[in-house]
C-alpha cells in the first residue's frame, strides 16, 4: 500500500522486490522487479542500485523492470546471487536517455553494454523504425539477448574467438554495412570499442547521428558531487548523460582516462 | 549596467556569487564550466594530503525539502588536484582551494600544497567526514585556533574558515577564527541530518547519518549569516539554499560580502548568470548599489 505522498515517496529510494532471476551469460544476469513507477522510463535511463548495506551502483534499465548485471565486483557479486523475493532500492530514473529519431537505425552493442540498447530496439521497432543490431563479446556464450535483437530487426554478431559470427571485434562489422545510409547510430559497450565507433563515424563526418552510453563513476546521480564529469567540457555524465552524441565527445577523455572513486585519473588503456 | 563586482578578501570577482565547496569541484574542467557560467569565483572539493575514496553509498539521498548527503570527503589528493588547477585558471575567476586536515600539522600541509590558489577555505564543518575529520573539529576551540593560526603562518593567501551550523555558538567559532588571522569566515557547511527506508527500517545513507543542504537550511543560514555579520569585522560569506537572486539579495542584506550556491546547480546549471542579471535589475529598480544593500536589514530595526 502506498499512501498519497508517493510522488515525495520516489525521491527516495524505492524498496523493489526481486520477481525473476534469468542467467544471460556466465557472468551476466537479469534481474526482474516490481517498480511500477519506472514504468515510464525511456531506453538509456538508469537507476541506482541500493544493495542494502554495502553501496549503490548505477544499472541501465534493461526493460522498464529489469536490470542486467555483469559481476565484476562488490555490489556486482550480490546482485548476480540474488533470488526472486530479495529486495534492493532503486532511485531513478536517472539520466537523458536515447533520443529516438529517423526511420533506420543501426545499434552497436558490445557484452553487456547491450542492456540499455535492447530495449531501445524494441522501442524503435514497435514505432515501425527499421533496425538492424551488431552485436559483440568475447564468445558466443556472452553474446546477450541475441533473441530479443532477432525479434526486432537484422542482427550480425561478432566474437574474439570466433565461436559465433566475425571473428573479431564488433567494431569490423560496421565496415561491412555503410554507415552513412542509417538516420541514427547507437552503441554502448567497453570504452575502447566506443572509441572505436566514434572515431569512424567521425572520420565519415557523422558523429552527430552517433548516440553513445558512456560509463563513469557515479555517485549522486543528480548532478551535484561532481563524480561523473568528463573533459574537456565538464559535462555530466549522470544528468546530461549518460547518452551523449558524439559530436559532444570528439575530442573527449573517452578511450584515454577515467576518474575513479577519489577523483584520480586513472589509465586502465594505457597511457599514450 | 550596474556594476556588482566586489573584493572579498583582497580578491576581485565579478559577482559576488560563487561555487559551493564539494559541488561540481572534482575536476578542473567542472571548475572551468561553472566560471565561464557566470560564477564570480569557484571553490574545489575539499581536498586532503592523501586521496580518499569517500563513504559507500547511498552518498545522497533527495528528501522533500532538499538533498542529504555522505559523500564523505573522497577527493584526488592536494598534489593529484594540481593537474585539475590549470584547467580551472583558464576561466580567469578566482580559484579557491577547499582544504581538510585532523589537525594544524595536516591543515598546513594540504594549506602549502594548495598555496597556488588565489585563497584557501578551511573545512572544519563537514558533518559526515571520517573521524577527526570536519565539523568534529569545531567542538574543540583550542584546535580551531591552532588549526587557523597554523595555516595563516604558511601561506600567503588569504584565509576563510568555513563553519558549521552550531547556531547557538556560531559567532563563538567565528570569533576564534578572526583572532587566530582569519580573513574571511564561510556560513554554513550542512546540517546533520538522516533518513530511514520505512519498508526495511534501514538508514538509507551509506554513513547512516549525513548532511541537510537545499532550501530547508536557508533560514538557518541566513540567521547565522545576520549573527556572524553583528559580531564580526572580517567578511561573512553565506551558503545554504540559495537558489535564485532574490536568495542572494536577502543574505547580502543580512550582511554577506558574497554568496556560495551549491545544490541548485543540481537543475539550473545557469544559475550564475540568473542571479548577476538578477542582482543587477533589482539594484537598478531600487537605485541602490551593492554596497548600500549590504547589511541594510541590521539598519532596518
Ligand atoms: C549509467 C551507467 C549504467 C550502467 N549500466 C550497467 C548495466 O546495465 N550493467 C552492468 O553490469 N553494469 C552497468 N554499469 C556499470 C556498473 O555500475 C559497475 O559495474 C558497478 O558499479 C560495479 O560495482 P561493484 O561494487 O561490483 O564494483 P567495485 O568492486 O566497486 O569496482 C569495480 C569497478 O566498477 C566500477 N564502479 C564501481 N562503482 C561504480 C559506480 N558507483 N559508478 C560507476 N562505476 C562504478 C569501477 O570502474 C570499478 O573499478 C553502468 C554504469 C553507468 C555509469
Ligand atoms: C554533494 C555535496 C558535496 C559537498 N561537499 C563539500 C565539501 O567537500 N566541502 C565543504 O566544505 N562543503 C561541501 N558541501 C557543502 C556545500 O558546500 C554547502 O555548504 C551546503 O551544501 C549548503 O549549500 P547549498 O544549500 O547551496 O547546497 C557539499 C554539499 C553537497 C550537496
Ligand atoms: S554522479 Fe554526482 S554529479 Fe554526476
Amino acid at each position: 500500500m502506498m499512501s498519497n505522498r508517493s510522488w515525495f515517496l520516489q525521491l527516495k529510494p524505492i524498496p523493489a522486490t526481486v520477481t525473476e532471476v534469468r542467467k544471460e551469460a556466465d557472468d551476466v544476469c537479469t534481474l526482474c522487479f516490481d517498480a511500477p513507477m519506472l514504468d515510464r522510463a525511456m531506453p538509456g535511463q538508469y537507476v541506482m542500485v541500493w544493495v542494502h548495506r554495502l553501496d549503490e551502483v548505477p544499472m541501465a534499465l534493461s526493460s522498464y523492470n529489469a536490470i542486467t548485471i555483469q559481476n565484476v565486483g562488490e555490489a556486482t557479486r550480490v546482485l548476480t546471487g540474488m533470488k526472486p523475493g530479495d529486495i534492493i532500492g532503486l532511485r531513478g530514473p536517472y539520466g537523458s536517455g536515447f533520443g529516438i529519431k529517423g526511420s533506420d537505425i543501426l545499434i552497436i552493442a558490445g557484452g553487456v553494454g547491450a542492456a540499455p540498447l535492447a530495449p531501445l530496439a524494441e522501442a524503435c521497432a514497435s514505432r515501425g523504425i527499421k533496425v538492424t543490431a551488431l552485436l559483440g563479446a568475447k564468445t558466443v556464450s556472452d553474446l546477450i539477448f541475441v533473441e530479443r535483437f532477432k525479434a526486432v530487426g537484422e542482427l550480425m554478431t561478432a566474437t574474439d574467438d570466433g565461436t559465433e559470427g566475425y571473428l573479431g571485434p564488433v567494431t569490423e562489422l560496421m565496415k561491412d554495412v555503410n554507415l552513412e545510409e542509417y538516420d541514427q547510430l547507437y552503441a554502448c559497450g567497453p570504452e575502447l570499442m566506443m572509441r572505436g565507433v566514434l572515431d569512424m563515424c567521425a572520420e565519415r563526418g557523422i558523429e552527430s547521428t552517433l548516440q553513445m552510453s558512456l560509463h563513469r563513476y557515479v555517485k549522486c546521480g543528480v548532478g551535484l558531487c561532481g563524480a561523473c564529469c568528463i573533459d574537456p567540457d565538464g559535462l555530466r555524465v549522470c544528468c546530461e548523460g549518460p547518452v551523449f552524441t558524439g559530436d559532444k565527445l570528439v575530442g573527449s577523455e573517452l578511450g584515454k582516462y577515467r576518474r575513479d572513486a577519489s577523483g584520480r585519473k586513472t589509465y586502465p588503456w594505457g597511457r599514450e | 549596467m550596474t556594476d556588482i563586482s566586489t573584493e572579498v578578501t583582497g580578491l576581485k570577482v565579478r559577482s559576488p556569487a560563487m561555487l559551493a565547496a564539494g559541488v561540481l569541484g572534482t575536476t578542473g574542467t567542472s571548475l572551468r564550466r561553472i566560471a565561464v557560467s557566470g560564477a564570480g569565483a569557484v571553490v574545489t572539493k575539499s581536498l586532503g594530503v592523501q586521496p580518499s575514496e569517500g563513504h559507500p553509498g547511498p552518498n545522497l539521498v533527495e528528501v522533500d525539502c532538499g538533498f542529504l548527503n555522505a559523500m564523505g570527503l573522497p577527493n584526488p589528493s592536494c598534489a593529484a588536484f594540481l593537474d585539475e588547477m590549470d584547467a580551472a585558471r583558464e576561466a580567469g575567476v578566482p580559484i579557491i582551494a577547499s582544504v581538510i586536515g585532523r589537525n594544524a600539522e595536516e591543515f598546513s600541509g594540504a594549506a602549502r600544497l594548495m598555496g597556488g590558489a588565489d585563497a584557501l577555505e578551511l573545512n572544519v564543518s563537514c558533518p559526515h567526514a571520517e573521524r577527526g575529520y570536519g565539523a568534529s573539529i569545531c567542538s574543540d576551540p583550542d584546535l580551531l585556533a591552532d588549526i587557523v593560526r597554523s595555516v595563516k603562518g604558511s601561506v600567503k593567501i588569504p584565509v576563510w574558515v568555513k563553519l558549521p551550523p552550531y547556531v547557538d555558538k556560531i559567532t563563538e567559532l567565528g570569533i576564534i577564527s578572526e583572532k587566530n588571522g582569519a580573513d574571511a569566515v564561510v556560513a554554513i557547511n550542512t546540517v546533520p541530518a538522516m533518513a530511514i527506508d520505512i519498508n526495511t527500517g534501514m538508514p538509507i545513507l551509506g554513513n547512516i547519518t549525513g548532511g541537510l543542504s537545499g532550501p530547508a537550511i536557508k533560514p538557518i543560514s541566513l540567521k547565522c549569516t545576520y549573527d556572524l555579520y553583528k559580531a564580526l569585522k572580517i567578511p561573512v560569506i553565506s551558503v545554504g539554499g540559495i537558489a535564485g537572486w532574490e536568495d542572494a539579495v536577502e543574505f547580502i542584506m543580512a550582511g554577506a560580502a558574497a554568496v556560495q550556491v551549491g545544490s541548485a546547480l543540481h537543475n539550473n546549471i545557469d544559475i550564475f548568470r540568473e542571479i548577476e542579471t538578477g542582482i543587477k535589475a533589482y539594484l537598478e529598480e531600487k537605485g541602490m548599489t551593492l554596497e548600500a544593500m549590504r547589511g541594510i536589514a541590521h539598519r532596518k530595526t
